[in-house]
């Protein structure tokens, strides 16, 4: 049933076409409250790409030798120096949420309230670890001299104020992200959405998939890069 | 009527949870092994952009909309290309400029104008 609403009997660009000229609704099947998620994302993706572009001018007209990333987000670990464990660690914590994210929603159209409510938790508890290793990432960082104006690595000066903005505005997203979760969790268990469907856990999802989606691009530009 | 919604096995998710990792671990990979030049960059970009599209078109639910919202979504999306050239364009610019007035060391004090 599903399914047959999201098929296209027509071709791709008649289907968008039909859908885009027709009355009303454009995007049949998709519950208004999706529709609308997806039009928040796509405006949070030109934030985070602005960000990112800025990131990429600042490395490219700065003058000044960029930090080595393997040496500066390096973890001593039994008296050993291990390049990035924190971010490897901060990276599969995060992939892991959005498993446990993904398999909420399809417990919630399965009608499993009760899987949907622990998975949601978990989801929460796992961006909640992940804001918590963020806050120790900066305050290492800082200990270390790397302030947001100026470092004391003879590097570029610009390196702090880009990183603590871009990699801070995505915990931010986390953060609001873990709150969201944590309260349509409790409201799915409160029995909220047992009438109107559980459309919003998919929605939830959606923001909390974007959020690793946006996680993706800071590790391979900031960390690997 | 009541949305179905986006129903799936749940064993696409899983598979696509694991590719995930095995993407993460060959980004950190490339790290560890010590890629360099174009190689890394390569490597860093392709798995970056495996793990973005599996992320958007599973977990998202992406692959399974109708065209009219996948191309409202990605269509403004590939314009940002454009604002990444158009920047990388004007970086080489800045960067120039940079070198000329400040030389090597970028806190060297720029040089009065040239007059003759």
């Amino acid at each position: 049933m599903a399914e047959a609403t999201n098929q296209n009997p027509q071709g791709a660009i008649e289907s968008t076409v039909v859908d885009w000229s027709s009355d009303q609704t454009v995007f049949k099947g998709v519950p208004w409250g999706k529709a609308m998620m997806w039009i928040f994302l796509l405006s949070d993706t030109f934030i985070f790409t602005c960000f990112l572009v800025s990131y990429m001018t600042i490395r490219m007209t700065t003058g000044a030798p960029w930090p080595e990333p393997s040496l500066v987000f390096g973890l001593t670990v039994f008296g050993m120096n291990v390049p990035l464990l924190l971010i490897a660690i901060m990276t599969f914590i995060l992939i892991t949420s959005s498993g446990t994210m993904a398999l909420a929603v399809n417990m919630g159209y399965r009608g499993n309230k009760n899987g949907v409510f622990w998975l949601m938790l978990a989801t929460a508890l796992l961006g909640l670890s992940f804001v918590g290793m963020q806050a120790f990432e900066w305050s290492k960082l800082i200990s270390e001299g790397i302030y947001a104006w100026e470092n004391q690595m003879e590097a570029a000066p610009q390196f702090g104020s880009i990183f603590f903005m871009v990699t801070g505005f995505h915990g931010l997203h986390v953060s609001a992200g873990v709150a969201y979760l944590a309260i349509i969790a409790f409201r799915v268990r409160m029995g909220k959405y047992d009438k109107k469907g559980y459309d919003i856990v998919e929605i939830t999802g959606l923001y909390w998939h974007f959020v690793d989606l946006v996680w993706v691009f800071i590790f391979a530009f900031f960390y690997l890069w | 009527m009541a949305s179905q919604g986006q129903q799936h096995p749940i064993k696409v998710y899983f598979l696509v949870w694991f590719l995930l990792f095995v993407f993460s671990a060959g980004s950190y990979y490339v790290d560890i092994a010590g890629f360099e030049g174009m190689a890394r960059w390569f490597l860093i970009l392709v798995f970056m952009l495996l793990k973005a599209g599996f992320i958007v078109a599973v977990f998202m639910h992406m692959k399974w909309e109708r065209p009219a919202l996948i191309l409202a979504i990605l269509l403004p999306t590939l314009f940002l290309l454009v604002l990444m050239y158009l920047m990388a364009f004007e970086a080489d610019y800045a960067y120039a400029t940079r070198v000329l007035y400040f030389g090597a060391d970028p806190n060297a004090v720029a040089l009065p104008p040239v007059t003759h």
